[in-house]
């Protein structure tokens, strides 16, 4: 089980009840730099619940997160978002209110420094930065493919394209680690493939990923590393082929989904 | 030059040349009303429209502009600017000590924070009667100077007043239009995302606050130099709801629904007390209080995002806020 | 003994007004619960329902008679409003719907002046009004009716919302909006007989407390307002909560009227509320909860 590589990520004994419910049963495991991690298991595993713990939104019941050697457990959303972390979420939440570009433009937000201040007084610095930070963003639609639909409202995009834009203000952010939650959810084939696509140049391009994702098919291709939770519980990990030969896991998961092509 | 910009330079002239055209005081009173109005208002819709927070407490932060400046310039002999000045810097304090707590609250619970906030100053202003003088009432507050210049009709006081509001106009218009703006959006959009791409939400909510209470303090210190005698009842919570009102008739989409929203309050309560008389022989404030009150109903039911956005929505333009944008470059945006 | 009966007539009148504001704060969690709208009219059907039970009563009509009659149109009031202002509005955000029952209680207010004039009026006490000695403290017999009407109201409900139909399908929209659908229950009907009963309740907290400090087109605002700090305290969904909340408020308004100042009382109330909002938003009795991402 062992991988060589450089800790990014380390999920350490992690436990989230809600209630009764025991939603995320003691699971750890490490993402390395510049990798793809699928986290897969049936609805309710607790896949968004511990995406939700990763990322601050929720606190762990026990357990520690570590992101770049720092401990971010207890932090709050934002903190680690500024540390380098960011994540799209499988309920969709794009900024409604704006423009396509502005969303990612918006993403962008760590990386910039004007203050409310300078923003009300615009100082030079300031137009500078806008310019700058719009051709960023118009890069990272690009990536994405939905450059064309830039200026208009995001909430006339459809539903696919809604995916894709939140990935591009995910990325706007230049972080070191994006948390996909079911990107491909409601994608249709082409833009699934271009979804995968753009994953693999972006970890060319050194991010690292991960990800959630139904489609055993997507999962078993790009991913070089893959957990699977079922109940709350890591019942299993390893490299595809590894998790494929795993009779737990095809026992408890790959059995009644889907078959493995 | 971009259309936005040019907008407000027409804006400016407008303004600039209007008393020359209208010689009328009555007119000039009635524009003067709706400058202060406008002022709280833009930060208001900062506040409401753009970060989504809302507030039924901002008479508050007007009525403290108000009595700061009135108590340091009648009874201390500050000159009115410092007092001013002081009233914002003590309204802008408050804002942040409340804020902190208030902001933590969402929804209804904010509602109800923001009206008790509203309602416990409102009291306090009626019962330090050694500052406020109480229901009797604060006498003889001072014009405002600018070295032999005094601003002491309505004419002067006019241009005062524009030149503010013009400039607050100007500040919100450039932070809509920056990052600060788009992390106050994002609040509004979606809560969970702008923390995903790492905005401290408290930080600009409460930014917001303290500015949007600057504006109101800053408005209600002219008022109260221009008026030269205040009341707490000039401060209750019914004039928050009035703020309110502008800002939703105005509409939240446009830092120009501050100005939209404040002049067809004030025109609108200036004709109802004209015209209903003379229908209604022996009518009162009442008309007044019902017509508002249909007035924001029907508002919210068909018009939500207020006459700003509906008139968007006609000439078939919106909201952005790029400088490349094809709309903002006058090509006419979807 | 001085201190002694002062301080049983200041209990007893907060006991009055927290009465009062026990009927208006149930009438505030029956609406909010069912229909998700902090209904800020709701103080307004405190007014209305005093203000028509006097006419009704000028008009001729036995004091009985004119109560039902009163309580009976507010009612018919309360269930327009739903119809005209909640019902077209139910899918917009809670600012926007908290500003249209603020839009409203103006409209009800206007219509008030227009109709009763701005002089306030008063309801003779329901039976005779002497006044009883209780340890040297002074009672009327009002209040005690306030206090008993109240008490039968608050039980009512109680009975209504856990052992009848009707009031069972209500309570189950409460619950789980979806689940009380799959069943057959109408939300959209049952927000209409919440808020018809919560204009009943706050007519009859109105009516009830008319011969203690009379009526006027202004009265709602602030037992609105302060039926609001009760529901609060009570955490907003819980009623029975909230009619504690309603008598500690009470109780305590009018302790600090009695031994401190009559003006501050209101500063008082709402201070509490900033502090039960501040440090337990939910309630006395609640947890917390987030929206799920
Ligand atoms: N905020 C919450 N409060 C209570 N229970 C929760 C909460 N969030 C999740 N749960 C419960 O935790 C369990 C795991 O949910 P989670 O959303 O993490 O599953 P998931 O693996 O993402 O499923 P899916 O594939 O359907 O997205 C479920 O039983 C869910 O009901
Ligand atoms: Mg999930």
């Amino acid at each position: 089980m062992k991988r060589n590589g450089q800790v990014l990520l380390t999920v350490e004994r992690i436990t989230k009840q809600f209630g009764g419910v025991v939603a995320v049963n003691d699971v750890s495991f490490d993402v390395n730099k510049g990798e793809i991690l699928a986290v897969i298991g049936p609805n309710g595993a607790g896949k968004t619940t511990l995406f939700n713990i990763v990322t601050g939104i929720l606190a762990p019941s026990s357990g520690t997160v570590r992101f770049s050697g720092t401990d971010i457990t207890g932090k709050k959303p934002y903190q680690i978002a500024q540390l380098g972390m960011t994540r799209t979420f499988q309920n969709l939440e794009v900024f409604t209110n704006m423009s396509v570009i502005e969303n990612v433009m918006t993403g962008a937000h760590r990386n910039m420094k004007t203050s409310f201040l300078q923003a009300g007084l615009r100082v030079p610095s300031v137009k500078k930065e806008e310019k700058a930070v719009e051709e960023k963003a118009m890069r990272c639609l690009e990536k994405v493919g939905i450059a064309h639909l830039a200026y208009e409202r995001a909430e006339t995009l459809p539903y696919g394209n809604q995916r894709l834009l939140e990935i591009a203000r995910a990325i706007a952010a230049e972080p070191a680690l994006i948390l996909l939650d079911e990107p491909m959810a409601g994608l249709n084939d082409e833009e699934s493939r271009r979804l995968v696509e753009v994953i693999l140049q972006l970890r060319k391009e050194g991010l690292t990923f991960v990800f959630v994702e139904h489609d055993m098919e997507t999962v078993m291709a790009i991913s070089d590393h893959i957990v699977v939770l079922d109940n709350g519980v890591k019942i299993g990990e390893g490299t595809p082929e590894e998790i494929y030969r795993n009779k737990a896991v095809v026992a408890a998961y790959l059995g009644e989904e889907e078959t493995v092509c | 030059m971009h259309e936005r910009r040019l907008g407000t330079w027409l804006f400016a002239l407008g303004i600039l040349l209007f008393p020359l055209i209208v010689h009328s005081n009555y007119l000039l009173s009635i524009l003067i009303m709706i400058g202060f109005y406008s002022l709280v208002c833009n930060g208001l819709t900062m506040l409401m429209g753009y970060a989504g927070q809302i507030s039924l407490g901002h008479a508050a932060f007007y009525g403290i502009g108000a009595y700061t400046t009135a108590y340091l310039s009648a009874t201390h002999g500050w000159s009115p600017w410092l007092s001013i000045i002081a009233g914002a810097i003590i309204s802008a304090f408050i804002a942040f000590i409340v804020g902190i707590p208030t902001f933590k609250l969402k929804g209804h619970y904010l509602a109800l924070a923001t009206l008790g906030f509203g309602v416990i100053v409102y009291t306090c202003f009626k019962e330090f009667t050694s500052i406020t003088g109480g229901m009797n009432g604060f006498f003889g507050i001072p014009s405002i100077k600018l070295f032999a210049w005094e601003f002491s009709n309505d004419a002067r006081f006019y241009y005062l007043i524009w030149i503010v509001v013009f400039l607050s106009l100007l500040f919100s218009q450039n932070i809509i239009h920056s990052r600060v703006g788009r992390a106050l959006r994002s609040i509004e959009g979606s809560e969970a995302a702008s923390d995903a791409v790492g905005i401290d939400i408290m930080r600009y909510k409460l930014q917001v606050f303290v500015y949007s209470a600057i504006c109101a303090s800053i408005a209600g210190s002219l008022y109260a130099h221009y008026v030269t005698f205040i009341n707490p009842q000039a401060f209750d919570a019914m004039l928050s709801i009035y703020f309110l009102i502008m800002v939703i008739t105005g509409g939240a989409s446009s830092i120009w629904g501050a100005v939209i929203g404040s002049s067809v309050f004030v025109l609108l309560s200036e004709l109802l007390k004209e015209v209903v008389p003379l229908v209604f022989s022996n009518a009162g404030g009442e008309f007044e209080i019902v017509f508002f009150g249909v007035l924001l109903v029907v508002m919210l039911i068909y018009m939500p995002n207020g006459l700003t956005a509906a008139w968007k929505k006609i000439t078939g333009k919106w909201r952005t806020s790029t400088t490349l944008s094809p709309a903002a470059k006058g090509g006419g945006g979807r | 003994m001085e201190v002694f009966s002062q301080f049983i007539q200041l209990f007893f009148s907060g006991l009055t007004i927290g009465s009062i504001y026990a009927l208006i704060a149930i009438g505030f969690v029956v609406t909010y619960n069912v229909t998700g709208v902090l209904n800020f009219a709701q103080g307004e059907f405190a007014m209305l329902g005093a203000l028509t039970a006097i006419s009704l009563s000028g008009a001729g009509l036995s004091l009985w008679a004119a109560i039902s009659l009163a309580i009976a149109i507010v009612v018919l009031i309360g269930a327009l409003f739903e119809k005209t202002a909640i019902y077209p509005a139910r899918h917009s955000s809670a600012a926007t719907l908290i500003i249209i029952t603020i839009g409203v209680s103006f409209v009800f207010r206007g219509l008030a002046i227009f109709i009763w004039g701005t002089q306030p009026q008063s309801l003779r006490p329901f039976t005779s009004n002497h006044p009883i000695t209780i340890f040297q403290a002074v009672l009327l017999p009002q209040n005690l009716w306030a206090i008993a009407i109240s008490l039968v109201g608050v039980f009512s409900m109680g009975y209504f919302f856990n052992k009848t139909y009707i009031g069972k399908a209500v309570s189950a929209c409460v619950v789980n909006q979806f689940a009380a659908r799959l069943m057959g229950i109408h939300p959209e009907k049952m927000s209409l007989i919440a808020i018809s009963i919560s204009a009943g309740l706050g007519a009859l907290a109105g009516i009830v407390i008319a011969p203690i400090s009379g009526a006027s087109y202004n009265m709602g605002m602030m037992l609105g307002m302060k039926a609001f700090v009760a529901a609060v305290i009570g955490g907003l969904t819980n009623a029975p909560a909230a009619v504690v909340g309603a008598f500690l408020l009470g109780i305590l308004e009018s302790f600090a009227e009695g031994f401190w100042s009559a003006g501050l009382k209101d500063a008082i109330s709402f201070a509490l509320l900033l502090m039960m909002l501040f440090v337990k938003p939910n309630g006395l009795f609640a947890k917390a909860t987030g929206k799920r991402v």
